[in-house]
This record gives C-alpha cells, sequence and structure tokens, in this order.
C-alpha cells in the first residue's frame, strides 16, 4: 500500500529512474509535429471528394462538404488534433486530460485510422479497386497514418517499472494512463450542467448510431470505441463518474429526458422501432442484472419471463386470436402480465433455487425451452387450445392510455410522434421505473443480503440470512420485471410467436443475449446492461451482412472482452477491484494530490 | 466480576449431541452448557470434532441425537434462525463477504435485527430510513469498538489477516447474539495480535455475550477461560476449570500420547507379526490383541 501512494505522488513527476519509454524512437518534439500535422491532413481531407461516384453510400462525392464516413473521420480528426493541444500545454484546454495525454492521442489516432482506412477499403471493395479512390481520400489515409506513426513516438503516460523490449509490449505500456487525480469541486449548477451536457452528447451520439447504415455504424462504432477509450484514458470518464455518482437524482433525470427527447429528433418511425425494441432488450436485462448481478443466480432461460408476460397480456387484450374474450385496460393488462411472470418465476424458483451453482443454470435453461414448446403445443391439437401455437397471437390491438391512442401518430408542439414513438415513450417510462427498483432494491437490507449470498452463502446464512427466500424474492423480482417489459412488448410487436423466445438467437432479445448484455455491460451496475443491450441490439441490426458469422464473431467479442475486461463495459467499483489486482485502490480518494500535480504532469509530459 | 453476583442463567445447553457421518461417528453424546456471562474454552487435538460440534450447535449440521437449547427454547436446525435466535459464530477459515466493503459486512450481519424487506426498500417510506439510518449507526459503532471504523470504505478482502478475523467477530456482534461462538480467533496471529484478540474478547463478555472459543493456542485459552472442555475423537474428555485440565492426564495423554510401558520387546514384535500373519490366512480366531490400557 505504501509502494503504492509513492507511486501514485511520483508518476506524475516523472523521476529520471524510470523514463517514459515510447513505441517507435521518434523524439517528442517531431513526434508531436507527426500528430498534428497528420491529424490536420486527415481533416483537410475530409473537405475533399473521396470517389467519384455516389454509389457508395453516404455521398463522398461533394468538395467541401463531408459526408457519411467523411463526418466521422473529420470528428476524429479533430478530437485528435484538441487532445494534442492540450497535452502542448495550450491554456483553456487543460481540462481535457486530468488524467493521461498522450494514451488518449494515440488512441483517438488509431481510431481515425481505423475509420479512414476502413472506408477507403470499403470503397476499393464496393466499386472494384483502389483506382476509385479521389486524392482527398488519400489525403486523409496518410495523414492518419503519419499521427498514428506521430503517435506512437509520444513517451508514455506512465513511466516504465521494467524495460519492454518488445513493441508490441511498449504499445500495450504506452496505451495505460494514469488515473486522474480527484478533481476540485465546482459550484453544483455547474456540475448539473456538465451532467447535462453529457447526457445529451451521449444521446446525439447513441441517436447517430442508430440511424446510420451499414458502413456508416462500422466507422461509428470504430471511431466510438476508439474514443471512448481515450475518453477514459484522459480521465474525463472518471471524472463524469465522480460526478454523477455525487448527484444520482440529477443524473438519473438528466438520462430519462434525454432519452425521452429521442423520438422528437427522429422524422423516421423505424429509427423510434429500433429505439423502443432497445429499450425492451434493456430493460429485460436489467431485470435479468438483479437476478445475475446482485444475487449471483445463473439464469439462462430468462427470456421465458418475458414471454410469459407479453403472451398474458397479449390474451387479455382482445386479441381476435385470443382465446380469452375480454379486452382490460391497459394498467389490468400489465398487471395481469407481471402477475403471471411472478406466479411462473415463484413457480420455478421454489423447487430449482434450493441448486447451487451450475444445476440452477441447467433447470432454468430448461425452463425457457420447456415455455417456448409449451406455447407452440398449446395449439388445439397437441394440447388444449391457447395459444394458437406456432402462429402465435396475431392482431394485438394498440393502446390508448388515458384517450391517447398510441397506433396513430400525433402532432405535439410541431414534432411527429409516430406510432414506435408513441411506444417508446411508454416503454421509457418502464424502464425508469425498472431502473428505480433496481437501484432502491439494491441499496437496502435485501439487496445486501442478495450479494452476501454471492459472495458465501454458508457464511450468509450464518448471519442469518434466510438464503432460501432472498434468492426467491430477486428471482421472483427479476421475473416481475421481465413480465412488465413483456406486457408492452406484446402490443409494440402487433403479434407474438412462440420462436421470439429463443436461448440463442441472431435477434435480441434471447436468454443468451441478455446475459450477455449482463455480463457484457457490467453485472451489478445500471447503465452497463442498457449500455450491453444497446450495442447487442445495434450490432446485429446494422451488420445484417453478416448474417451468417453474427454468432461466431459474437462469441469472440465476448471471449476478449472477458479476457481483457472481465468486469464488462462499465464496471463497478467493487468488480474493478475484484478483477484487477490491484493493491488497495479502494482508498476513497487520493488527497494528497491538488491541483499543482496536474500541471505538473502536464509540463513534465 | 460484579456480574458473578446476579443470578447466573443458562444461556446454551447442549446435551446428548451426536453427528455420524455415515459410519464415523465425529461427535458422540457431549453435553455442554455455558452460562451468562462467562468464557467457556473448547479444545481438543486436530480432528477431534470441535467445529462439527459447532456446525450441530450453529445448525450448519443437523445432530443426528441430542438436542441444543438457548435460553431453554430448543433451537432449529436452520443456521439463519440459530442466528435470529441469538447465536453468532466466527468460522474457522475466514468466510467474509470478499467483496463488499467493511462496513456492508456489519450491515450484513444486522440482517435479522432489521425487518425492512423489498416493499418498503422500494417505497423508502421514512421507516426504511429511520432503520437504515440506525442500523448504519450501529454498525459503526461496532467497527469503532473493534477499531476498524477508518476502514469502513475499503474492501473487505483488502483487509490484513488480522483485521479480517477482527471483522468476522464485528459481523457477528452486529446480529446482537446472546452467545458467540468464536472459531480458532487467533489462528494465524502474532503473539500481540493474540493478545489484543483476548482484551477483545474481555470486552465482548463484559457486554453480557457468553462466549464459546475453539483454541488452540493454549496460553490464550487458560488466560481467557472460566471453564474449558476438552474434546478428543469425538467425546467430551474432561471439563473444568483451566488448573483441572491442565493436571489431567488423560488430556496430556491425548495432545502428547502416552509412554509405553517398557519397549517393544523381540516377543511383542514376534507375536505382532504371527497376528498379522494369521489374519492374511483369512483364519477367524485371532490372538486377543486388544490390550487394555
Amino acid at each position: 500500500m505504501t509502494t503504492n501512494t509513492t507511486k501514485n505522488s511520483g508518476s506524475p513527476a516523472k523521476t529520471p529512474a524510470s523514463t517514459p519509454a515510447s513505441t517507435l524512437p521518434l523524439p517528442p518534439a517531431a513526434a508531436r509535429i507527426a500528430v498534428l500535422a497528420g491529424s490536420a491532413a486527415a481533416l483537410i481531407g475530409t473537405f475533399l471528394a473521396w470517389t467519384w461516384t455516389t454509389s457508395f453510400p453516404g455521398d463522398l462525392t461533394v468538395t467541401g462538404y463531408p459526408g457519411g464516413l467523411q463526418t466521422i473521420t473529420l470528428v476524429g480528426a479533430a478530437l485528435t488534433l484538441l487532445f494534442t493541444l492540450a497535452g502542448q500545454g495550450i491554456r483553456g484546454l487543460g481540462w481535457l486530460i486530468p488524467g493521461g495525454t498522450n494514451s488518449p492521442v494515440l488512441l483517438l489516432s488509431l481510431g481515425v485510422l481505423g475509420t479512414t482506412g476502413y472506408t477507403m477499403g470499403a470503397i476499393a471493395e464496393h466499386l472494384g479497386g483502389i483506382v476509385n479512390l479521389e486524392p482527398g481520400a488519400w489525403i486523409s489515409g496518410i495523414g492518419a497514418l503519419i499521427a498514428v506513426i506521430g503517435a506512437l513516438g509520444l513517451p508514455s503516460d506512465l513511466p516504465a517499472d521494467e524495460p519492454h523490449t518488445s513493441p508490441w509490449q511498449r504499445l500495450r505500456h504506452s496505451l495505460k494512463a494514469p488515473a486522474p487525480p480527484r478533481a476540485k469541486t465546482l459550484p453544483d449548477w455547474i456540475e448539473i450542467l456538465i451532467i447535462a451536457a453529457s447526457f445529451g452528447i451521449g444521446l446525439y451520439v447513441l441517436a447517430y448510431g442508430i440511424e446510420a447504415y451499414s458502413e456508416l455504424f462500422i466507422g461509428f462504432l470504430i471511431t466510438t470505441i476508439f474514443g471512448a477509450t481515450a475518453l477514459n484514458r484522459a480521465g474525463l470518464i472518471p471524472r463524469l463518474n465522480t460526478l454523477t455518482a455525487k448527484h444520482r437524482n440529477v443524473t438519473f433525470t438528466a438520462a430519462i429526458v434525454a432519452a425521452a427527447l429521442f423520438p422528437f429528433t427522429q422524422t423516421d418511425a423505424s429509427y423510434a422501432l429500433i429505439g423502443v425494441n432497445i429499450l425492451i432488450f434493456a430493460t429485460v436485462a436489467l431485470g435479468l442484472n438483479v437476478v445475475v448481478g446482485l444475487a449471483g443466480l445463473l439464469d439462462l432461460g430468462y427470456v421465458a419471463f418475458l414471454g410469459v408476460g407479453a403472451y398474458t397480456a397479449a390474451l387479455v387484450s382482445g386479441s381476435p386470436a385470443s382465446t380469452f374474450d375480454v379486452h382490460f385496460p391497459f394498467w389490468a393488462a400489465v398487471l395481469t402480465g407481471a402477475a403471471a411472470s411472478l406466479a411462473f418465476g415463484v413457480i420455478i424458483g421454489a423447487p430449482t433455487l434450493r441448486l447451487r451453482g451450475d444445476y440452477l443454470a441447467i433447470v432454468t435453461l430448461g425452463f425457457g425451452e420447456i415455455f417456448r414448446i409449451t406455447m407452440n403445443n398449446l395449439n388445439g391439437s397437441a394440447g388444449p387450445d391457447l395459444t394458437n401455437g406456432a402462429q402465435g397471437i396475431p392482431n394485438i390491438p394498440d393502446l390508448e392510455i388515458l384517450g391517447w391512442n398510441l397506433g396513430i401518430e400525433h402532432e405535439i408542439l410541431g414534432f411527429t410522434l409516430s406510432r414506435p414513438a408513441n411506444y417508446y415513450l411508454l416503454m421509457l417510462f418502464f424502464t425508469a421505473v425498472v431502473v428505480l427498483v433496481f437501484r432502491r432494491s439494491g441499496e437496502s437490507r435485501i439487496g445486501r443480503a442478495w450479494v452476501a449470498i454471492r459472495e458465501d452463502e454458508t457464511a450468509a446464512t450464518a448471519m442469518g440470512i434466510n438464503g432460501f427466500r432472498v434468492k426467491l424474492i430477486a428471482f421472483a423480482l427479476g421475473a416481475t420485471l421481465a413480465g412488465f417489459a413483456g406486457t408492452v412488448q406484446a402490443h409494440v410487436s402487433y403479434s407474438i410467436t412462440p420462436e421470439q423466445y429463443l436461448f440463442a438467437n441472431t435477434v435480441p432479445p434471447n436468454s443468451a443475449f441478455l446475459l450477455a448484455a449482463v455480463i457484457l455491460g457490467g453485472m451489478g451496475t445500471i447503465s452497463g446492461p442498457l449500455i450491453g443491450a444497446a450495442l447487442l441490439y445495434l450490432i446485429p441490426a446494422k451488420l445484417q451482412f453478416l448474417e451468417d458469422y453474427q454468432l461466431l464473431l459474437f462469441g469472440l467479442a465476448l471471449i476478449l472482452l472477458m479476457r481483457f475486461r472481465p468486469e464488462g463495459l462499465v464496471a463497478n467499483k467493487r468488480a474493478q477491484l475484484e478483477y484487477h489486482e490491484t493493491d488497495q485502490l479502494d482508498v476513497p480518494d487520493q488527497q494528497k494530490l491538488p491541483e499543482g500535480t496536474v500541471g505538473a504532469s502536464k509540463a513534465g509530459a | 466480576m460484579t456480574t458473578m453476583t446476579t443470578t447466573t442463567t443458562t444461556v446454551l445447553d447442549a446435551s446428548g449431541v451426536t453427528m455420524r457421518f455415515g459410519g464415523l461417528t465425529a461427535v458422540r453424546s457431549v453435553d455442554l452448557t455455558v452460562n451468562s456471562g462467562e468464557i467457556v474454552g473448547l479444545i481438543g487435538p486436530n480432528g477431534a470434532g470441535k467445529t462439527t460440534f459447532f456446525n450441530c450447535l450453529t445448525g450448519l449440521y443437523v445432530p443426528t441425537e441430542g438436542k441444543v437449547s438457548y435460553k431453554g427454547t430448543v433451537l432449529p436446525a436452520k443456521p439463519h434462525l440459530v442466528t435470529d435466535a441469538g447465536i453468532a459464530r466466527t468460522f474457522q477459515n475466514i468466510r467474509l463477504f470478499a467483496n463488499m466493503t467493511v462496513l456492508e459486512n456489519v450491515l450484513v450481519g444486522r440482517h435479522t435485527r432489521t425487518k425492512e424487506g423489498l416493499w418498503s426498500a422500494l417505497l423508502r417510506g421514512p421507516g426504511f430510513k429511520k432503520a437504515e439510518a440506525a442500523s448504519h449507526a450501529r454498525a459503526m459503532e461496532l467497527l469503532e469498538f473493534i477499531g476498524l471504523a477508518h476502514k469502513a470504505d475499503h474492501l473487505s478482502r483488502n483487509l490484513p489477516y488480522g483485521e479480517q478475523r477482527k471483522l468476522e467477530i464485528a459481523r457477528a456482534l452486529a446480529s446482537e447474539p446472546g452467545l458467540l461462538l468464536l472459531d480458532e480467533p487467533t489462528a494465524g496471529m502474532n503473539p500481540q495480535e493474540t493478545r489484543a484478540a483476548e482484551e477483545l474478547v474481555f470486552a465482548i463478555r463484559d457486554q453480557g455475550i457468553a462466549v464459546l472459543v475453539i483454541e488452540h493456542d493454549m496460553r490464550f485459552i487458560f488466560n481467557l477461560c472460566d471453564r474449558v472442555a476438552v474434546l478428543v475423537q469425538g467425546e467430551k474428555l474432561v471439563e473444568g476449570s483451566s488448573e483441572t485440565v491442565q493436571a489431567d492426564e488423560r488430556v496430556i495423554a491425548a495432545y502428547l500420547g502416552t509412554p509405553f510401558e517398557g519397549a517393544p520387546g523381540a516377543a511383542e514384535v514376534a507375536e505382532v507379526e504371527a497376528a498379522e500373519a494369521e489374519a492374511a490366512e483369512a483364519s477367524a480366531d485371532t490372538p486377543a490383541e486388544g490390550k487394555t490400557p
């Protein structure tokens, strides 16, 4: 522990004993100029034509006006310039880099190179040969390459503990960055403004991704991944996290408001439909997070609870194909669906939660399949006629809530709200409820009991926790939350069939993707499953040409993630400490680093 | 010692506790009582069945025979109900919730003494807030008591070994027990830490909590305990004050073994070999080998 504190206070001062190493042996000044010149070239190139024909999506032929993938390169190059200049110590930009200085530049320039290189490759592939590239593309591409070479020559942010001989080791080392010191406290309203602005930007980025076509989406993904990592290394995301942790209710409101604004920015109903599907997926993933992330119960058949909710709502909502000739109002249908899911959760949970670990996973996997097959068989010939078998329940009528028909377009303040947009707003309400339920249950006596059970069941029971009971509560709560989402899903998708509730499928939500969203996003966190679900929905939806390889790539991505970031994209503090043997990072704040050292780190860099 | 003047009540009364695992009898009809305000030690060689006996007391094992009662009521064989009744324990190999903070660990210990369920957690009424605040205050008080208040936000896995032991005791105390079972609380501690642990146990006793402690450190046991019971091969050999136990030859024999009555002569060796040879021939009648001491 003592070594750690000395390392922390020592690193900004850059003790001469351990000199910062760079991946390529370039003089730092030359490297910096190369980055600046390269990024500037890449930026200027985006204003020129990249190809001669508009048949490549996004119209990259116009000179003087970047479009499509050029915009992404433009943004990436501009950010690279900005962070490089901030690293130069330009006044007014210091706030960009409280953490690492050169590692964000390297990451951003790699992102620009990736996006530009991908675009050039795609043009060549699409139009048949590199002759189709106009000079603008070459300027941007070569500029991006020079910037990366320059960035590789920048000294690393952390002094090398041991001399790294292989270039790969040096590269990995130069991607590391020190954690930002504690920020000086700003007035509350500024902090709240920062949170609101961040969520605005976040929403804009997400909306851009939702609207993007395949090629644009790949470029978007490359830049977003590198950009987000760069912001993390630069210390901006950790800073934002401390702010959001401080103003949690503001954050919650800001996120909801930002998300609620999304349909108003959309003219095309299909994007709002993507939005509502993401929300359904994310909400169910968050419900699963109670079961998996908090209580540590591996549930491989969770999508069945979504199905129970959806089927129940469909049956009582007046579909002509329903065997029940009833038409409940929406609130009653929601409660019926949730109650049915709850009942199933208890029925499945009561006998199986006495099992531990793998056994529970197998039983839930079986239950998921049983649900689907049963729904298939309740068709009047193989069993009693209840669910219309494989045809499912079609023509589920649209909802009308307080005289507001969700099935038709509405005009509000000049904005058109399409049918999916209406459902999006409805679903957003449910998502907000589930977020609140997750947060409140997690931070209570019962939530602590769940985590205790997950950590050590024997010790937990010895502390007076009725293991079976609290596990059953977690299981039933998770089932109920999925049931809520299911009731909306039934209405959004008009019809439901058993085949929507598979264990693994290329289209989310299914049990495997739900679990993946939780694990990929970050177990036990709120934003993790939301981000994980958005990614896992968008990537298959946007990259449909990958159809045959989708599950393969999905598996590969999960393996890589588990290897390099086992705590998920959004790590809660606990998981981060659990997976990475950092020695005592959980000391609340390093108070011995006041403002002065930040300047020192920049001067030294 | 003024507590002695008040009427002592029996806190724990285990009678005829027997635990068999298949053919193996790990604990054989052990009787043990612990009175209020008392520190009772349980010693014995490794494998004597001390921890098994603890597990029978706390409901982790259901004893094959016998019953355990706490303050006159027979305990159900469910660990969480035993804790609810008022018996808390620590474990021989530390079993903290490694990835929870120090404070959260103690708060988990408060589980049986708070009643807020899922609904009140979701609705967050004034009752919930009051109960949470009270739990926090009590937990911090306990951390103060064991001297870990300044590390409340640390993950428990990052604590040094001795502090983990202390934290486990604090977590057990959080359930407001009438009897605390400590399973080798000083294992792996250096003499200074052991002395501190001694002080801690005395301080706990002074709060009116009876303590039953398993330990191998004899100095610790004899300094601490009002009464010591010796368990050997699942049976209670002797029980009494430190002096009685220390003087008892059977206890010494159990720990150190009995001296041979004369060196084994050639005649005896030959006898044993003959017996083995005979046994190998699957003959039924072997010479009487049970030499009762």
